[in-house]
């Protein structure tokens, strides 16, 4: 096992601390109803952020979720960019470069599982060293796809890794209604494959679980459930109000295990955060996120672009729908291609 | 030079597989029984031998995982061919392949290019338990993104599923269980590639045109055939695939027939004849003489066996719907 070092310590929480707050912005924005519904970070941040870090971005893939894209820096720039494209309902906003080892984000819950299961086997086929991590929530271990994945990862022994984010809420229905089961990590017994549960908000018990797991996988010993255990700090959505649903004493005392505070509070210890570096992260955060806005709401986007990618050949019946809307447009003043 | 074999569909389609697995090296085969044993048909049979237990997989029962690992093996950069044992079961598979498999392409806006088959007989006729005959082309064919490949004969089995594999786009590749050892044929040896989205006349004829895919090209050609003794000149369109549909040689046989009938065996409401009819209005309306017939299954789930030949389309029943619409003044 290797434990992160206080250089990457201090990395992962510019990243946790960036997605905050951009993260804060992002909910802001969709109340001007600039972007679309969006899934607030806040609580998920050491989670996301050291298990970025704990792979590699060259070999490695990660399949999210869709509260992940904020904290995913390490895996470049382009992800964000993309996140913001998506948010403001731009097509472009789930193609990543070739380069850039992430997934779209997956609504239909836990359907992404499977396929990284699949996209593991597949980099073992191909003789390619890597690992593929894939993001779900407790309410998404519930889910059939869930189970199938699992069981057929261990068949394969697929160096993949199912990191499980309990954070206690699926929209409003608390774990205890979810399963009876007394952890979601041991379900891996039932797989015959590895498992363990950690304090997610604890980033470098994070980095370490994910790099034991990801080894294991590379050296051939096979998947890895890891769930982490969090709080979800925010709503589920903007279009959530878990004021309706969270006992406000259980929120309080989530916020006192704030895994962004307390990664700060371990990095202030040793004279490695301060005020002022939090300040400057969180200033540089703003201002990339609010470039990375205004260059999504300004990306071109064709007339017939609704039909782009369906096919990778326009099939007859699409090809006379395009037909017929490029048709439409040029008949209107001011629109067209 | 490559000559001809007198094959069963099931021996096509296996020719098919042998052929694709031997040209691409990215091709892999996974699903139920697959391996070992061949298939439950034995249409993958020799691969596993021939190919080895990597490339040939047997997979947990598992529709869900299959079609799910499959989508995965193509963002890997592998062409997956999957087999559903049957149609009917890949409705545990639906949220995968409907949701995710179709969409592929256009939710990475063309990053991954989904170049993945799934095989499943499909049909019925055979005296299966539930759930093993259902027709659901006209299901899938609605879910935008993915082509839907229907062969008729031998050799469209093995040249349509060896461009269905190449094709970059997901294929459900049905394969009409009746025919699987009920329809034989001449097969190309070697490389036979038939592209899709190429509507086949399976019989040329003037005075009313017979549209069909699947088993039912069979048995529309069963008619035409009687009906030529009679003096009838009964053309048949084997459509090959619904997506893509050959809207041109719908229309040119219309237009050329003046009157068409329409066979599926799937349920009626909301089945693909209901689409092609759609088609034949919209392109051939001043040509038609007389209102199109559809013939198929009934608005109930598929029966079990000793209801099954009042549900199955016949020839009888695609007989006195052609008589019906050349009465038709």
């Amino acid at each position: 096992m290797t434990r992160p070092s206080d250089d990457q310590l201090r990395a992962i929480l510019v990243d946790m601390v960036e997605a905050r707050i951009q993260s804060g912005r992002l909910w802001n924005l969709q109340r001007q109803g600039q972007v679309g519904t969006m899934a607030p970070i806040d609580g998920h941040e050491a989670v996301v952020a050291a298990t970025a870090h704990a792979l590699d971005p060259a070999h490695d893939w990660i399949l999210p979720q869709y509260r992940e894209p904020l904290a995913l820096q390490r895996f470049g720039p382009e992800v964000l960019e993309q996140y913001m494209l998506y948010n403001v309902g731009h097509p472009d906003g789930s193609r990543l470069p070739p380069t850039v080892r992430v997934a779209p984000l997956q609504i239909s819950l836990a359907t992404q599982i499977p396929h990284a299961v699949g996209l593991a086997w597949g980099m073992t086929l191909r003789n390619e060293p890597g690992v593929a991590t894939v993001f779900f929530g407790d309410g998404s271990s519930s889910e059939g796809d869930f189970h199938e994945a699992a069981n057929l990862a261990g068949v394969l022994q697929a160096p993949v890794i199912l990191l499980c984010v309990n954070n206690q809420w699926a929209i409003s229905t608390p774990l205890h209604q979810q399963t009876a089961a007394a952890t979601l990590a041991d379900r891996a017994v039932g797989y015959g494959i590895h498992g363990h549960r950690i304090d997610g908000n604890d980033a470098a018990e994070v980095f370490n679980a994910v790099d034991e797991a990801r080894r294991r996988a590379l050296d051939g010993g096979g998947p890895t459930l890891i769930e982490a255990v969090v709080y979800r700090l925010g709503a589920h959505t903007t279009a959530d109000d878990p004021t309706r649903y969270v006992p406000a004493e259980d929120l309080e005392a989530a916020q006192r295990a704030d895994p962004v505070a307390r990664l700060a509070d371990h990095l202030t210890g040793l004279g490695l955060w301060d005020d002022e570096a939090c300040a400057a992260v969180e200033a540089e955060a703003m201002t990339r996120i609010d470039e990375a806005f205004e260059r999504a709401i300004s990306q071109p986007l064709a007339v017939d672009a609704v039909f782009d990618h369906c096919f990778a050949t326009d099939t007859p019946r699409i090809a006379r729908q395009r037909a017929g809307m490029l048709e439409a447009a040029s008949r209107e003043p001011g629109v067209g291609p | 030079m490559t000559g001809t074999s007198e094959l069963t569909m099931l021996q096509a389609i296996n020719e098919a597989l042998h052929g694709e697995m031997d040209r691409d090296e990215r091709v892999v085969v996974l699903g139920e029984d697959i391996g070992h044993v061949g298939g439950v048909f034995r249409a993958t049979e020799g691969l596993f031998e021939k190919f080895g237990g990597t490339r040939v997989v047997d997979t947990p029962l598992s529709e869900g995982a299959i079609v799910g690992s499959a989508v995965g093996l193509a963002m890997a950069g592998l062409v997956p061919v999957a087999e559903i044992q049957f149609l009917g079961f890949s409705y545990q598979a639906m949220h995968q392949i409907a949701g995710q498999m179709a969409r592929l392409r256009y939710r990475s806006q063309g990053r991954f290019e989904p170049a993945i088959t799934v095989r499943a007989p499909f049909g019925g006729g055979v005296r299966t338990p539930e759930l093993h005959s259902d027709s659901i082309e006209g299901q899938l064919a609605n879910v935008s993104g993915l082509k839907v490949v229907t062969p008729a004969t031998a050799a469209d089995a093995k040249g349509l599923l060896a461009a269905s594999i190449r094709d970059p786009d997901p294929v459900m590749f049905l394969e009409p269980l009746r025919g699987y050892r009920g329809i034989r044929g001449k097969v190309p040896d070697g490389n036979h590639v038939v592209p899709l989205g190429s509507a086949r006349a399976a019989r040329d004829g003037d005075d009313l045109v017979i549209v069909a895919w699947s088993y039912q090209v069979e048995l529309a050609c069963r008619v035409a055939d009687a009906l030529a003794a009679e003096g009838l000149s009964i053309a048949v369109l084997d459509l090959r695939s619904l997506v893509p549909l050959d809207i041109e040689a719908i229309a040119s046989a219309v237009d050329r027939c003046g009157r068409a009938v329409v066979v599926e065996e799937a349920s009626q409401t909301g089945g693909f004849a209901g689409e092609v009819l759609a088609t034949m209005v919209e392109e051939c309306f001043w040509s038609l003489e007389a209102p199109v017939v559809r013939v198929s299954g009934f608005d109930v789930p598929y029966p079990v066996g000793m209801l099954e030949d009042t549900f199955v389309p016949d020839e009888a029943r695609i007989a006195a719907a052609v008589r019906r619409t050349l009465e038709t003044a």
